[in-house]
């Protein structure tokens, strides 16, 4: 039974219509396990190779691909939650309570878009530390040390301006009090204040611009720096490895050497 | 004759055709660039806002009984009562933008936000506030409403006598 469906799958990868898709074309060397790595749009941000060790649970407790697992039920969650919800001031608050209790499975969702939020935010802290502890943010890795650091106050906004979107109490004033932190900044803060509200105080125009901060600009803003912060692992020769760990006498893995050798 | 043109050396002040369109280039391009934030910038402060008017009528200068200290909390203000007369504070914590509310029991203002705390005329008393509530313009319609500007201050202790 397993030899007749790996048989169709053989049969499947060989047509032309899966090569024109797949260009790596079949076969277990490690130049086929490299191209299928390399020519793949988005597997290809990842290295072609990557030590067995460093895929165990130990080697990085997987911190940063929560964090991303957490980013992506965020936004299929967020889409869907966008489907019920108005970003005015009449509807906004209502439509939260409609979901909780009058849409199906509303309430499921708005809870996982609220507690994934908390846990990216946990995880990406916690990631942040396990790099620092572990000193892989040191040469040549500290431009993605920095990048990390822009998604973290991108994963920090999109948390804020997702605080207003409820429109409750407990939204109006954290936003009102949080938004007046920036307005002490000397010389441009009373400005900026008044561009990010769209006014002088917590209203309709700042529901608005928060909503597409939150569902537009900010998550693409995160997408981008994920796709550099992943690309730059690569290029910065892979996952880091300790000076004292085993392991550390293997040839560096340079991308692209499995090619050259073919 | 073109030959002994081309043969001159080019002096420092010439600049060459390719260095002159790099400029302008560059030029027009930061020009652009300057435009496009300003244009941003313009098109991202509203022109008109449907904020309430800064001018609040309180209603009847007799409403207010002597001693009272009224809060309006759709236009944030208090309505202060005492001997020397009448006169307007701004509830919003000069902190960090919470409404405050009057303790009648301690006989002060305090904000549920971060514990600041003020007098009955707006002095500080205590938490992380770090300016007095202002005092608002206070005066007296002609058909005896009383009224209040919420976007001019006056300095303390300047009651309105009716």
């Amino acid at each position: 039974m397993a030899s007749r469906i790996e048989g169709y799958f053989e049969k499947l990868e060989g047509t032309r219509v899966w090569r024109s898709i797949f260009r790596s074309g079949t076969g277990n060397s490690t130049l086929h396990r490299a191209l299928a790595i390399q020519q793949n749009v988005f597997l290809h941000l990842f290295p072609t190779k990557v030590r067995r060790r460093m895929l165990g649970f130990s080697a990085t407790w997987y911190l940063g691909t929560l964090t991303l697992c957490t980013f992506l039920i965020l936004v299929v969650t967020g889409i869907l939650l966008m489907l019920y919800y108005h970003p005015s001031v009449p509807q906004a608050y209502a439509d939260v309570k409609d979901l909780k209790f009058v849409v199906s499975s509303g309430m499921f969702l708005r809870n996982l878009h609220r507690w994934s939020a908390h846990a990216m935010v946990f995880l990406a802290f916690a990631h942040m530390f396990r790099v620092f502890y572990r000193g892989a943010y040191r040469r040549p890795r500290e431009f993605n040390w920095v990048v990390g650091v822009i998604l973290l106050l991108v994963t920090l906004l999109l948390s804020y301006t997702g605080y207003l979107l409820p429109w409750d109490q407990l939204a109006f004033w954290a936003i009102t009090v949080g938004s007046n932190i920036s307005a002490a900044v000397p010389l441009v803060g009373d400005k900026f204040h008044f561009l990010m509200l769209g006014g002088h105080q917590v209203n309709a125009n700042a529901l608005l611009r928060f909503y597409v901060l939150h569902c537009v600009i900010l998550p693409l803003t995160a997408v981008l720096f994920v796709m550099v912060h992943f690309w730059r692992i690569r290029k910065d020769g892979g996952l880091y490895v300790r000076e004292s760990e085993p392991g550390k006498d293997e040839p560096e893995p340079i991308p692209g050497a499995a090619m050259e050798k073919l | 004759m073109s030959e002994a043109k081309s043969a001159l050396p080019a002096t420092e002040t010439e600049v060459s055709r390719r260095a002159f369109f790099t400029k302008m280039g560059l030029g027009s391009l930061g020009i652009a660039a300057v435009g496009t934030l300003v244009f941003y910038y313009k098109f991202l402060s509203p022109n008109v806002l449907f904020e309430a008017s800064p001018i609040v009528n309180a209603g009847r200068a007799e409403n207010f009984p002597q001693d009272s200290v009224t809060l309006d909390v759709n236009s944030g203000i208090y309505l202060i009562h005492v001997a020397e007369g009448y006169f307007s504070l701004n509830a919003i914590c000069t902190h960090l933008g919470c409404m405050t509310a009057w303790k009648q029991e301690e006989g002060i203002i305090a904000c549920p936000c971060h514990g600041s705390r003020f007098s009955r005329e707006g002095q500080k008393l205590a938490g992380p506030a770090p300016k007095p509530l202002p005092w608002l313009k206070t005066w007296l319609s002609d058909d005896g409403n009383l009224l209040v500007d919420r976007s001019t201050t006056i300095p303390p202790l300047q009651f309105l006598r009716v």
